[in-house]
């Protein structure tokens, strides 16, 4: 199931995505059972805009992201999905004529404004990329890149931090005597854990996940997944995904976008078994992809 | 868009009849043919090595076998004094490379960081272009803006303006016994290497910066770095191995700097300079300068001698320069 891929899924028709594995019904119950509204929301989204000079990619969005919920962001290429959660963390703004207009209410203020603080958002807001990035430095130095740069600390708690972060990201044991290797010396999936293990080190409430398995293998996909489980206790995750059956298996809530647009957002269950729109339900049985 | 982009439609291929048309047997002995024409190739840069180093080894063996090793503790290059010595212009060789590398290597760093990073790409590429224009100059040009331009500048402002502060007090400014006015200097010669070998280091850094992956960069402000931090704590160590290349590409140019530098560094063959405001003379230039004046076979076989001491330097910088980039790699994972 793991390695299936979008086009294996369209291959065999049309029913595949409402018959998920049982670890998913789990997940599901879950958010069927709680009201949604009544949840305490760490992002809200409110009439978000974006424009790529003046092509304009995101259309009045709107998305409440709810507390230590997985939260999946769906829909065809070149939908919007990335460019909605860079604006999260202004990460856009790297770039030249990237331009966000509306709220994105994060700790009570508008990210989007001018007086917000940059350096603290993105320590707040994590981001994991659809390429493993670790950076051309130790596996340690790594992890204790946040930490080092955040926090002033002690080289005794800062190796007891980093030792933490590895074994929340379930990567201690595979590099605990590899801690002074390069990281880009690890596996395409271990980097992404090690990238994880960077991220969460310092702390962050929201980690972004902008498609984090897209390049590596199967295997370390599934290990990915069962980390996103196991995180989502301490912090509030976002997930770009291209991939419906992991959306299926890890999220909480579902958001479907299509061409900028919101389309549809609800429990990760009733997209995919009853979606209320006709372009989600296209989406989701692979009438387009 | 909103369906696979797979085009699905029957494709044009050729027609029909050409399936019965002659294989094209020899194609298979393209590959095997290729590889040797490679292995040839390939050789031959490893052969010239070796003949270059076989050939200096050769016409300086008179010299070798009557000089020895003294000869590099031999101060003075005085012939028809009866002093063969290259430690005179060993000494100038690495006082004006230094000054050179001291000058253009930060320089070009924060030039090829301001490129990449920092300015709207469009005017990065003016400047970009305007730097390996620069390049491509010739070196006399260089020899000879700083034959009219710098060296009357050197003397008339900056030398006096040393000389008469407490700065003339400090070693390597204090002037020594050769000091001629400082026009004609090491520091003279330094800098003009330096503006020459800057465009080089510049354009290779710039180009290795370019090669730090997008999503790396992105990553390092994704994790709360500001621009600072992302430049030298990930996109120069990422570089780092390309930056270090480019710098010894430029360390090479300045060792072996001989036209420009022979205009500019007084051509004093006797003493090892005492300061950055002495006249002194390089290996290069020296060999230059010193081959129409050599007379006995010893002369000419003293200054192939020094040529072959160049060749030495140079080699043994790349393979520094090797070692310490393995190491780095080891430790840092920077690729280029």
């Amino acid at each position: 199931m793991v390695g299936t891929t979008v086009s294996e899924t369209l291959d065999q028709g049309g029913e595949i995505l409402v018959a998920p594995p049982t670890e998913v019904a789990a997940g599901r119950s879950a958010a069927m059972d709680e009201d949604f509204d009544k949840l305490e929301s760490v992002i809200s989204v409110r009439g978000l805009d974006f424009f790529y000079g003046k092509e304009q990619a995101l259309f009045g969005n709107h998305l409440e992201i709810k507390k230590n919920r997985v939260t999946a962001v769906i829909g065809p290429s070149g939908c919007g999905k990335s460019t909605h959660i860079r604006t999260y963390n202004r990460i856009y703004e790297l770039y030249r004529d990237h331009k966000a207009t509306g709220e994105v209410m994060f700790g009570g203020r508008n990210v989007l404004s001018s007086g917000t603080d940059l350096l603290d958002l993105r320590r707040r807001i994590g981001m994991i990329f659809q390429k493993p990035s670790p950076f051309p430095m130790t596996v340690f130095d790594n992890v204790a890149y946040g930490l080092r740069q955040h926090y002033k600390m002690n080289k005794a708690e800062l190796a007891d931090r980093v030792e933490d972060a590895l074994k929340r990201s379930a990567l201690w044991e595979e590099v605990k005597h590899k801690l002074g290797e390069p990281g880009i010396a690890l596996s395409g999936g271990q980097q992404q854990r090690l990238c994880i293990a960077r991220c969460i080190a310092s702390e962050p409430d929201v980690v972004l996940m902008d498609e984090p398995c897209s390049a590596i293998d199967p295997v370390a996909t599934a290990k990915i997944e069962e980390l996103i489980n196991a995180l989502k206790a301490n912090y509030t995750i976002v997930i770009v995904t291209h991939n419906m059956q992991q959306a299926a298996r890890v999220s909480d809530y579902t958001a479907f976008f299509y061409e900028g647009y919101i389309v549809e957002v609800g429990p990760t269950t009733q997209i995919f078994s009853n979606p209320q729109q006709k372009q989600t339900e296209d989406y989701i049985t692979g009438r387009f992809s | 868009m909103s369906t696979l982009d797979i085009d699905v439609r029957p494709q044009a291929g050729p027609p029909r009849g050409a399936a019965k048309a002659a294989p094209r047997g020899h194609r298979r002995f393209g590959d095997p043919v290729f590889r040797v024409v490679a292995l040839v190739c390939g050789l031959s840069v490893a052969i010239a090595m070796f003949t270059l180093a076989g050939v200096l080894i050769y016409n300086s063996w008179t010299a070798i076998s009557e000089l020895g090793l003294s000869f590099l503790t031999t101060v003075a290059w005085s012939p028809n004094g009866g002093s063969y010595g290259a430690l005179a212009a060993l000494a100038g060789t690495a006082m004006t490379t230094v000054v050179a590398m001291v000058i253009a290597v930060p320089l070009a760093l924060v030039i090829a960081l301001l490129l990449t990073e920092l300015v709207p790409p469009r005017v990065a590429r003016v400047i970009g272009t305007g730097i390996e224009m620069l390049a491509a100059i010739p070196s006399i040009i260089f020899g000879m803006w700083g034959l009219f331009v710098l060296v009357p500048f050197m003397q008339e402002r900056v030398a006096p303006l040393v000389m008469d502060s407490w700065l003339g007090e400090l070693p390597l400014l204090r002037p020594g016994p050769m000091f001629q006015g400082g026009g004609f200097s090491i520091l003279t010669a330094g800098l003009v290497l330096a503006v020459m070998v800057l465009p080089f280091i510049t354009a290779f850094s710039r180009d290795v910066l370019l090669m730090v992956p997008r999503v790396t960069k992105e990553a390092g402000y994704g994790m709360g770095s500001t621009t600072w931090e992302v430049l030298h704590k990930i996109s120069l160590r990422y570089a780092l191995s390309g930056i270090v290349g480019a710098t010894f590409i430029g360390l090479g140019r300045a060792l072996g700097e001989t036209m420009a530098v022979a205009y500019l560094v007084g051509g004093s063959f006797l003493s090892v300079p005492q300061s950055l405001f002495d006249p002194g003379t390089t290996i290069a230039s020296l060999i230059a300068l010193q081959f129409n004046e050599a007379t006995t076979k010893l002369d000419i076989s003293a200054l192939i001698y020094m040529g072959l001491i160049l060749f030495a330097i140079t080699m043994v910088f790349q393979v520094l320069a090797q070692i310490w980039l393995r190491r780095a790699r080891r430790t840092t994972g920077g690729r280029a």
